[in-house]
């Protein structure tokens, strides 16, 4: 019995003594809190320029393949934007995010002093917004012929009725792949590394180089990635019970 | 008024005929879905479109407003050829109340919001006065209660009356019926025809495509029997339903009555 409890509080003190010399010691646990930041901050703007990304390209993808009689200059018009459409999500979809930062950052804005933050957002969003964009697209197809029919019938332009009535029904039902896209996106920004970003994984990885200690740096790094992931389900969650409000 | 506009209503000639139909051709492809179909439908009069399935009739009724853009022909509304792709379509459809088989309200609106978004929008009608509007017509189909109420509550009858009212929100010169009853259980057909029936007795222009037959010969003061994407006889109900002089027209009805 004593030397179980000797154990125990021998480990205790060794996971105090690492706890200090991780996060305490020239106070480094504001590493992972301005990394923490920085992988909200890139989050969040990738995921609004994804999105904007992603319902322009499905609008023109879904309007390119359901829009019949169209005069001659306007469709040769959609054609050549679903041609650029089709383009953008096979290159992104088919090559690493983390190659894409890379090109983006030393390839075309090699020569351009940008900042890096800037870079990650444009590189995050232009990927993201290639998955929203199938997402979307999904969306728009999944609602029936009829509402179309109806908005057009009362009046309503196609434009009009993309936006009042086809969009609204086609963002509830895909609000949870979008959530996860969302996520999916988080947890993506963690290669920002790569152009030399101190966003939260390399900031758990600049305390192990430091430290030496790998164990409680990386642990600490996976828990703040969960409890942050958590959080963004719970909020999809309320989002989509509120929208559900319709079909009771 | 341009001169452009002026230039397309050649097919106004009697100031009655709001609808003027002309050599309309429509084709999927290689199939004719409608040929030769000539018709002009006045102002205040109820015609009823029957005929078989697989015969046209709800192609031609959705050529009226351009849900389907016909291949050759002419559809003048008001005088305007609404086939030439130059045409503002949505002006004009502003004017054409449609309701479908399917009733296709949107499910995310309340039927308040159902019966004010396009005149809001596009009649430029303040909320309160399209509110007003849209209750002075649900008290008319009996439905106030529902106003706030979402598509989904609502039985296929319920939601087919707000379909109707929906579609005379925006002041139409016309509506359009596209088999308005076939979707619903039989205990529900009444209360739609009832409506139906009230619009008919005030004076509405209606196009309708249905199989109710004695409906039909109630309401209609004209029957087309349609068949294989052509008109094949047209007639007052009473002489359509009691003399038809074509072979086709009696054969269908031999069928169906």
């Amino acid at each position: 019995m004593e030397a179980f409890w000797d154990t125990l509080q021998n480990a205790w003190g060794t996971l105090q003594n690492s706890f200090e010399r991780v996060f305490i010691v020239d106070d480094r646990w504001t590493l992972l809190a301005r990394g923490l930041g920085l992988t909200l901050f890139i989050t969040l703007l990738a995921a609004l320029l994804g999105l904007a990304l992603g319902f322009l390209i499905a609008i023109v993808r879904s309007t390119h393949d359901k829009v019949t009689g169209l005069k001659p200059a306007p469709r040769a018009a959609l054609n050549i934007l679903n041609g650029i459409a089709k383009l953008y999500l096979t290159v992104i979809r088919g090559t690493p995010v983390v190659v894409q930062l890379m090109i983006i950052y030393f390839v075309v804005f090699g020569a351009v002093n940008i900042s890096k933050v800037v870079v990650a957002v444009i590189a995050f969003g232009i990927n993201s917004g290639a998955y929203v964009a199938e997402i979307v697209r999904s969306g728009i197809m999944s609602i029936e012929r009829g509402q179309m029919e109806a908005g057009r019938s009362l009046g309503f332009s196609y434009a009009q009725t993309m936006v009042r009535i086809i969009l609204p029904q086609a963002f509830k039902n895909v609000l949870p792949s979008l959530g996860n896209e969302i996520i999916v996106l988080l947890k993506e920004t963690s290669v920002s590394g790569y152009i030399a970003l101190e966003d939260l994984a390399k900031g758990g990885d600049i305390i192990r180089s430091i430290t030496y200690m790998a164990f409680m740096p990386l642990i600490v790094v996976a828990l703040i990635y969960l409890t942050v992931v958590v959080f963004l389900s719970h909020l999809v969650t309320r989002l989509e019970r509120r929208l559900r409000a319709s079909d009771h | 008024m341009t001169i452009d506009d002026r230039n397309t209503r050649a097919g106004a000639g009697d100031e009655n005929i709001l609808i003027r139909v002309e050599d309309l051709e429509k084709r999927f492809g290689d199939l004719v879905a409608l040929s030769q179909i000539n018709i002009d439908i006045h102002r205040g009069e109820v015609v009823v479109i029957i005929g078989p399935s697989g015969s046209g009739k709800s192609t031609f009724l959705r050529t009226l407003n351009m849900l389907e853009d016909p291949t050759a022909g002419a559809v003048y509304f008001n005088g305007v050829n609404l086939a030439d792709l130059s045409v503002n379509i949505n002006v004009h459809r502003q004017k054409m109340g449609m309701v479908f088989q399917h009733f296709n309200l949107f499910p995310h609106m309340t039927i308040l919001k159902n019966l004010t978004a396009a005149p809001i929008a596009l009649l430029k009608k303040s909320r309160v006065e399209a509110e007003e509007d849209a209750m002075r017509l649900l008290v008319r189909v009996g439905l106030a209660e529902k106003a706030q109420e979402y598509p989904a509550m609502l039985s296929g009858g319920q939601k087919q009356r707000v379909a109707i009212v929906r579609a005379l929100a925006m002041n139409p010169d016309v509506m359009l019926f596209d088999e308005p009853t076939s979707a619903l259980d039989p205990e529900m057909v009444g209360e739609v025809l009832e409506v139906m029936r009230d619009l008919a007795r005030e004076g509405m222009t209606m196009v309708i495509v249905t199989h109710e037959m004695g409906f039909a010969r109630e309401v209609g003061s004209r029957i087309v029997f349609m068949d294989e994407g052509q008109i094949v006889e047209e007639a007052v109900p009473e002489v359509f339903f009691t003399t038809p002089r074509r072979d086709r027209t009696a054969q269908f009805l031999r069928k169906i009555l």
